[in-house]
């Protein structure tokens, strides 16, 4: 992936080659999935990517992955209860699948290791650029996750928690949804474990025409996991996607999206907050492509900063030539609490198309004095006001997603949140 | 309740000195109101009987029943029986207004050593003052001020104010920004307020709202000092001759 030349391989890379081919016999896949793992590899085989490389250049993986653990088939995390009471949960435990699947009317549910062995996966695996170093990662080594299909028109009246856990270990997990024409589902990927798992977990995500989903990643990882994610979504007539991304925890997290609108009419929100504490560094990198006319997005994403955590948000808006009428906001707010704590915002806005409204925007903040000083004259103390004020800075992110069940859920977990970190 | 000595205070950004040796006293059950023209330190004082850290107190004392306030935290203060009515309330999105009540009351009642307030007494006790205020209940489901018009966030202080049942009140320019109406019902909730074990002190420009919360004393303020005291008659006099006069005799 790189031009020039890859100098002496890390541990880590020579691991994960190592690990390949010690694997091989264990990966599911017929031909044109071997086929597209062998590619992966190779990718892995010319470096990961380092901050020379653009999309990567606040998270040098290559550095900040300094060592990776073996795979553990003898993990053995438990299922846990749904973020929201009521979901219909799909585990995938130590990145195996359940052989027992839900019955639940609307939609059908395979386990992904079927469809590595059929092939029909196949068209999911392929990378999307030279620097898609996770997509990688995981193509190589995915062995499970589910396949869930939600039939044209179907209502899901109950969330269908997706649930990647780990209890340390390698995983590679694939989790893929397609929604048929006008259906309603609302989707939470939810990512979380115990020890010092290494995982790479990549969504995608199909909305056909009109569908709308509410799709919510809930990481909370140990600060001792590294968490390399990706949600890739296409947008077709009219589909609405409202992405939330929830990052509270793991030691290196890279949560990419990499949206595509390919139908007019289709309108893509994605609200983020990254709560951010102790000794880690969490990324968060967009890629939107507005490809189609009369299209609309807006991105909001909020974060706390504590401790020394580092923080990157990187947003690209790629408005294609033909793409006019596009409508696309974005914003980035930061509230720093400590000095050692840092954030990096890169919004990027490519615009080919000569009829659009595009803006973007960028803060760093400290808590409002004055604020802060309204709360205490009522006599609340300091370091209550102080956490009601942090809360309140991304608890109005949530706000937005104007269902109560999901905004309680939410909020319970953002509480939870600071009762450890406040 | 309150005695002001002396008190020098000073803006800590650019060293500005707003207040230069006040001396004020007001009693327990005594409603004073301090006047001035704009730019006297009527609003300063508020803010630093508060404990705001943007002003600096150099040279004189505050005490609260005998007791100095200088080292007390607004929260401190606060939980002690001293309220400020902000002239312009902050508006804090994100906190919903029913919860910062809730947290408020339950962290002074902590404070004095109670316990916390059962939901449906704490909901009680907040929708009899709302009607006493002539104020929506709807409007208290949104975040805290905000999107409230200058009338309803003066409410929503005054709301606070009996909510909390202070001992030490300061209004800072309660009535501005109200129409009639309004200033009718908030005055009609301060004079609810007006106790033998309470003291009220209200900073006004203008003499309209003593009509409606008739003062005990009425005080001058004017370059950071207390020039002139007097009783009720005194905020007419203002009223008829402006501050001149008064100044005038200071200077």
């Amino acid at each position: 992936m790189n031009i020039h030349m890859t100098p002496q391989r890390t541990p880590t890379e020579t691991a994960l080659i190592d690990a390949f081919s010690d694997r091989l016999s264990l990966l599911p896949g017929d031909g044109t999935v071997m086929l597209k793992r062998d590619d992966a590899i190779e990718a892995i085989k010319s470096g990961l990517p380092t901050r020379r490389v653009e999309s990567w250049h606040y998270t040098d993986l290559r550095r900040l992955l300094a060592s990776i653990p073996d795979f553990d088939p003898a993990a053995a995390p438990k299922a846990i209860a749904p973020v929201v009471e009521g979901s219909a949960v799909l585990p995938v435990l130590n990145g195996v699948s359940s052989t027992k699947l839900p019955d639940i009317e609307g939609i059908a549910v395979q386990r992904l290791s079927e469809k590595l062995e059929d092939g029909s996966a196949a068209p999911g695996l392929d990378l999307y650029g030279a620097d898609d170093a996770i997509g990688a990662l995981n193509t190589a080594f995915v062995v499970d996750g589910y396949f869930v299909d939600i039939a044209d028109g179907a209502e899901l009246d109950k969330p269908i928690e997706l649930q990647n856990l780990q209890a340390g270990g390698q995983t590679h997990v694939r989790l893929s949804v397609r929604a048929g024409a006008g259906a309603k589902a609302v989707i939470v990927e939810r990512q979380a474990g115990e020890g010092a798992a290494m995982v790479s977990s990549v969504s995608q995500l199909l909305l056909d025409e009109g569908a709308e989903v509410t799709w919510l990643i809930v990481q909370e990882q140990p600060d001792t996991a590294t968490h390399l994610a990706q949600f890739k979504a296409h947008l077709g007539k009219d589909a609405k996607l409202t992405l939330f991304v929830m990052n509270a925890g793991g030691k290196l997290v890279r949560q990419e999206v990499v949206v595509r609108t390919t139908g007019e009419g289709a309108d893509f929100t994605l609200r983020g907050i990254n709560l951010l504490a102790g000794d880690t560094h969490t990324d968060v990198t967009m890629v939107l492509d507005h490809a189609v006319p009369h299209t609309a997005s807006t991105e909001v994403i909020r974060n706390v900063v504590t401790g020394r955590a580092r923080g990157v948000f990187q947003g690209r808006i790629n408005v294609h030539q033909y793409a006019q009428k596009t409508n696309a906001k974005m914003a980035c707010n930061t509230l720093l609490l400590s000095d050692d704590g840092e954030f990096s915002t890169k919004p990027e806005l490519e615009i080919f198309a000569d009829d659009v409204v595009c803006g973007h925007g960028a803060t760093v903040t400290e808590i409002d004095h004055s604020h802060l000083f309204y709360l205490m004259a009522r006599g609340i103390d300091e370091k209550s006001a102080r956490g009601l004020l942090v809360k309140a800075f991304v608890a109005e992110v949530i706000e937005e997603l104007d269902d109560e069940a999901i905004v309680e859920a939410l909020e319970t977990r953002l509480d939870g949140w600071f009762a450890a970190h406040g | 309740m309150l005695e002001i000595r002396n008190l020098h205070a000073r803006i800590v950004d650019d060293g500005t000195e707003i207040i230069r040796g006040l001396d004020l006293t007001v009693k327990a059950g005594e409603v004073a109101a301090i006047m001035g023209p704009n730019g006297s330190g009527k609003s300063t004082l508020s803010y630093i009987l508060a404990g705001r850290e943007d002003y600096e107190v150099t040279e004189g004392d505050i005490l609260y029943n005998g007791q100095s306030i200088l080292e007390m935290d607004p929260a401190e203060r606060a939980t002690s029986g001293i309220f400020l009515a902000f002239q312009y309330p902050m508006e804090i999105p994100g906190v919903a207004t029913m919860e910062f009540l809730k947290v408020a009351m339950n962290e002074q009642r902590k404070a004095r050593g109670e316990e916390p307030l059962k939901i449906p007494e704490f909901l009680k006790r907040v929708k009899d003052a709302a009607a006493l205020l002539d104020m929506d209940m709807a409007m208290l489901k949104r975040p805290l001020n905000v999107g409230f018009s200058g009338g309803e966030k003066k409410r929503a202080e005054i709301l606070q104010m009996k909510l909390l049942e202070p001992k030490l009140c300061v209004l800072d320019e309660t009535d501005s920004g109200l129409d009639i109406d309004a200033l009718k019902i908030v005055s009609e909730g301060v004079n609810a307020l007006r106790a033998p074990d309470r003291a009220i002190v209200i900073i006004t420009h203008y003499q309209r709202l003593l009509q409606y919360i008739v003062p005990d004393s009425v005080h001058v303020l004017y370059r950071g000092q207390v020039v002139k005291s007097g009783d009720k008659s005194l905020a007419l006099d203002l009223e008829a001759n402006g501050y001149a006069g008064v100044i005038g005799q200071a200077a």
